[in-house]
């Protein structure tokens, strides 16, 4: 057991921080759909990856702006959301079997990716990827400054729209009681197609900041599964606010079990707090 | 259970255990080892997963203890590597008994819950592993271990070692599913909580099948160690195994003993034959699609498809026979004379009880007797507190205060398991049939659980009785879902009557019927009465209550207001204010 020195461990809370809110970015579509559409959508994190990737193409091969191929492929990923959804639904899929639907779509993308990307490792290159500044004694990377901003200006965006707007509210009832919403006339159908659209276009945003943080490869899709379930059932399924604060949690629990502990350990912290919270509260769920 | 299939499993693994002295090919032995291994993997987790529905992701964790426990011992400390095999079944057992004793615990962790805590392990259990002394980083290497020689070649002893393993795997499995054993469990996966009222112990079961579960998957871990001869954490924990196991026993069919294998082997070729070579990226992406599309189009599996199949094809002759009222009155039930005058002896005597719900008691302070062979009518407006009654007492709900003295012995905050094993049964308003089994499954599962306790061929006999006094022997082999009403709820009183109890519960089993099913009831209410049951009836069908009742006990926001004659107890003022307002009292 090694003690920091005050910067060193105050400069992992920050990077703990914005790890968390890469985290908070995956976790709110994926727990928006479990939430609110009963679907495990594991398809998510292959779509966060298919956007990083194609982010990355249009950066270094079309010379596109980062930011700007968000409004690419924020409509794009829509579109696809919307598709799966009409799939799932046309087949009355089971949560656990959406699982494995959204499995073998995940496998599909992992495949695509590594045929079109190659499996070897691609790193964004752009004018601010690698720009960071210094607030006292502390670095700020922008572009993870830039991932924290938007997952909180979403989160807050989503929360705002399921608590003021009449969409919203249709969608809490028809998560609430699919059958009896239908009957005070909300289109269940429409509602599920836009939030799916909705989640997938959440997972190409994340995707997007993700490449601009972090060095892409086909195979590390599923390293990011367990530790975005355990943000998730944190935060509260369906909620919006909740996976950010609960990545948060995380991300800074694990920068501090890096620093004091070794960073191998880091793992145990999340998935611990996981076990425990499903123990004494598994009501959350 | 079919001795033929028994044996059939053992003589197709004598088949394959000669293959290694007819000289085949390497190649082909570590081929088939593969295969056994998945066999072995997705059967065992089936026996948890696929039979209680109890979805475990964290099969990789118990596998990978049984290849930590095999490559340390073996490779690290230099165990003789036979002596490991043992030891890496016990410590992935007892891995999943600790884990199972915690969660099992907690009543609200089910299904997906459990999937993800499963899941959590699996991350825990590979970092403790990577940064402790049992490998510490580097990986360890099995090289110099000696291999026991089963066979001609390493190879073929490893192959050997394999097929034993699948094979016992199997068996394992068959013996469960034609089990009363595996009947329990199956009901678990329908409705653990009826499961549990109709006599299963729910929580050892769910033990006993996660240990074997857990246990099989370390064998096999143990085996594979010395396959791979160098073990990682990065490989052993990875997410492919609990996905790929999943997979091969959804596409199989879970809730089949061989389904698993069907998928492992269909899996298992499609990964070799299309990831080897120039196309592997496309052979991942075949496998993928491959999973959607039997998900979507077959979602319970090969082998449920075909037992989807087989009744579908035996369906029709149901459907023509005449509906089941009319084939009531030639059930062969032999009725008595007269009807028994009803004892003083008491059979149930409940003091105090209480049940009170974050505040709100449900049951207040109530005292009473039932005594042998009576017909106790208990009524009240709704939300009086007649169905947490029926819960206290056949322990679904523990109470907050009081006892429950049944024949002597007070059951109260005991398993509700043990209430039904007592020689109570109850049927529900809504009716709770286990929506996979057949009605004749339905109800020989009571009578194995309940107070008959019978064996399952003693069980399967007696059930056809009941199925008969019933009625509903022209249904015996359809679903609950293809039942009627009135037939769900006849089911519903085979299924308690199959358990023999000496204290029957009926929970508004009138409601919703027509009048003339309602006669048909009284009657048959009366013909199970005839047979020395004692019986509590909650019911709103005054007419019924009037006929049927020896005394009536009254009930009005969860206290006793009133008891005695049926006549005189309705005619008293506090009954009249609770059912129609004080103004008229």
């Amino acid at each position: 057991m090694a003690f920091p020195s005050l910067n060193l461990l105050l400069q992992s809370i920050l990077s703990g921080v914005f790890i968390g809110g890469m985290y908070g970015l995956i976790g709110l579509g994926l727990g928006l759909s479990w939430g609110l559409l009963r679907q495990i959508n594991l398809a998510h994190f292959g779509f966060v990856f298919l956007s990083g990737y194609l982010s990355y193409h249009m950066v270094t091969v079309w010379g596109i702006d980062p930011l700007l191929t968000l409004l690419i492929l924020a409509p794009l990923f829509f579109a696809i959301g919307v598709a799966q959804q009409w799939l799932l639904s046309r087949f009355k899929i089971s949560p656990f079997n959406s699982l494995l639907v959204t499995f073998g779509f995940t496998v599909m993308i992992e495949s695509l990716i590594q045929y079109v990307w190659t499996a070897d490792f691609r790193k964004l290159q752009s004018s601010y990827g690698e720009e960071k500044f210094k607030i006292g004694g502390l670095f700020v990377p922008v572009p993870e400054l830039l991932t924290l901003l938007l997952a909180i200006l979403l989160a807050f965006a989503v929360w705002a729209a399921m608590r003021f707007t009449d969409i919203g509210k249709a969608m809490r009832a028809m998560a609430e009681d699919g059958p009896i919403a239908a009957a005070f006339g909300i289109n269940q159908r429409l509602l599920s197609l836009l939030l799916s659209g909705v989640c997938v276009a959440f997972a190409a945003i994340a995707g997007v900041c993700f490449a601009l943080t972090f060095t892409l490869t086909p195979t590390q899709i599923f390293s990011w599964v367990g530790v975005v379930f355990a943000v998730v059932m944190l935060g509260g399924l369906g909620s919006a606010i909740g996976p950010l604060v609960a990545g948060i949690i995380i991300g800074v629990s694990e920068a501090i079990a890096m620093v004091i502990f070794a960073p191998s350990w880091a793992p145990i912290v999340s998935f611990s707090l996981l076990i425990l919270m499903l123990l004494f509260r598994p009501g959350r769920a | 259970m079919n001795k033929v299939i028994l044996s059939g499993i053992f003589a197709i693994g004598a088949a394959f255990a000669a293959l290694p002295w007819l000289g085949v090919p390497a190649f082909w032995e570590s081929f088939l080892y593969l295969l056994f291994h998945w066999i072995i993997l997705a059967v065992s987790w089936n026996i948890l997963s696929g039979y209680t529905g109890y979805f475990s992701f964290g099969h990789g964790a118990f596998f990978g203890a049984g290849i930590y426990g095999s490559a340390y011992l073996a490779g690290t400390i230099g165990w003789p590597f036979l002596a490991t095999l043992p030891a890496a079944i016990l410590v992935a057992a007892a891995l999943g008994v600790g884990l199972g004793a915690v969660v099992f615990r907690v009543a609200r962790v089910r299904g997906e819950l459990f999937a993800l805590l499963t899941l959590a392990i699996t991350f825990v259990l590979a970092t403790i592993i990577l940064n402790t002394k049992i490998d510490g980083g580097p990986g360890i290497y099995l090289i110099g271990v000696d291999i026991p020689k089963l066979g001609p070649s390493q190879s073929a002893s490893i192959y050997m070692m394999g097929l034993v393993a699948a094979v016992v795997t199997l068996a394992i499995s068959y013996i469960i599913y034609a089990s009363k054993f595996g009947t329990g469990l199956f009901a678990i996966h329908d409705d653990e909580d009826v499961a549990e009222v109709m006599g299963v112990p729910t929580y050892r079961y769910k033990l006993y099948a996660l240990a074997i579960s857990c246990g099989l998957a370390g064998l096999a871990g143990g085996i594979h160690a010395v396959f791979i001869s160098y073990v990682t954490v990065s490989e052993t924990f990875s997410i492919a195994v609990p996905l790929s196991v999943v997979l091969m026993s959804i596409l199989g069919g879970s809730r089949h003993w061989i389904g698993p294998a069907v998928g492992a082997v269909f899996i298992t070729c499609l990964l070799y034959f299309f990831t080897s070579g120039d196309y592997a990226v496309f052979g991942r992406a075949m496998v993928g699609l491959i999973l959607v599309i039997v998900i979507l189009f077959m979602p319970s599996g090969v082998l449920g498809m075909i037992a989807q199949w087989w009744r579908g094809r035996t369906r029709p002759a149901a459907a023509v026979s005449p509906p089941v009222h009319e084939a009531a009155p030639t059930a062969a039930i032999v009725r008595l004379a007269a009807k028994p005058a009803p004892s003083t002896d008491v059979l149930l005597q409940v003091r105090g009880l209480t049940k009170a719900f974050a505040g709100l008691r449900a049951v207040d302070n109530v005292t009473l007797e039932v005594r042998k062979g009576e017909i106790l009518g208990l009524i009240g407006p709704n939300g009086s507190g007649k169905s947490t009654f029926i819960n206290l007492v056949s322990g679904h709900f523990k109470p907050t205060a009081g006892e429950i003295i049944f024949e002597g012995q007070n059951l109260a905050g005991l398993d509700a398991h043990r209430f039904a094993q007592a020689g109570i049964a109850r049927t529900y308003q809504i009716p709770r049939p286990f929506s996979q089994m057949t009605v004749l499954e339905n109800v020989a599962m009571v009578a194995m659980f309940g107070g008959a306790g019978m064996s399952r061929t003693e069980a399967l006999q007696a059930a056809e009785e009941f199925i008969a006094f019933a009625g509903l022997s022209q249904r015996a082999h359809a679903l609950p879902d293809d039942l009627n009403l009135h037939q769900r709820k006849f089911l519903e009183l085979a299924r308690a009557l199959a358990a023999r109890p000496r204290l029957l519960m009926l929970d508004e089993v009138l409601s919703g019927l027509t009048p003339s099913e309602i006669n048909e009831a009284i009657e048959m209410i009366q013909r199970i009465r005839d047979r020395g049951t004692t019986i509590i009836f909650v019911e709103h069908v005054m007419r019924a209550v009037m006929a049927l009742t020896d005394r009536i006990v009254v009930l009005n926001y969860g206290a006793m207001i009133a008891q005695g004659n049926a006549t005189d107890v309705m005619n008293e003022d506090s009954v009249k204010a609770a059912y129609l307002g004080k103004a008229h009292a």
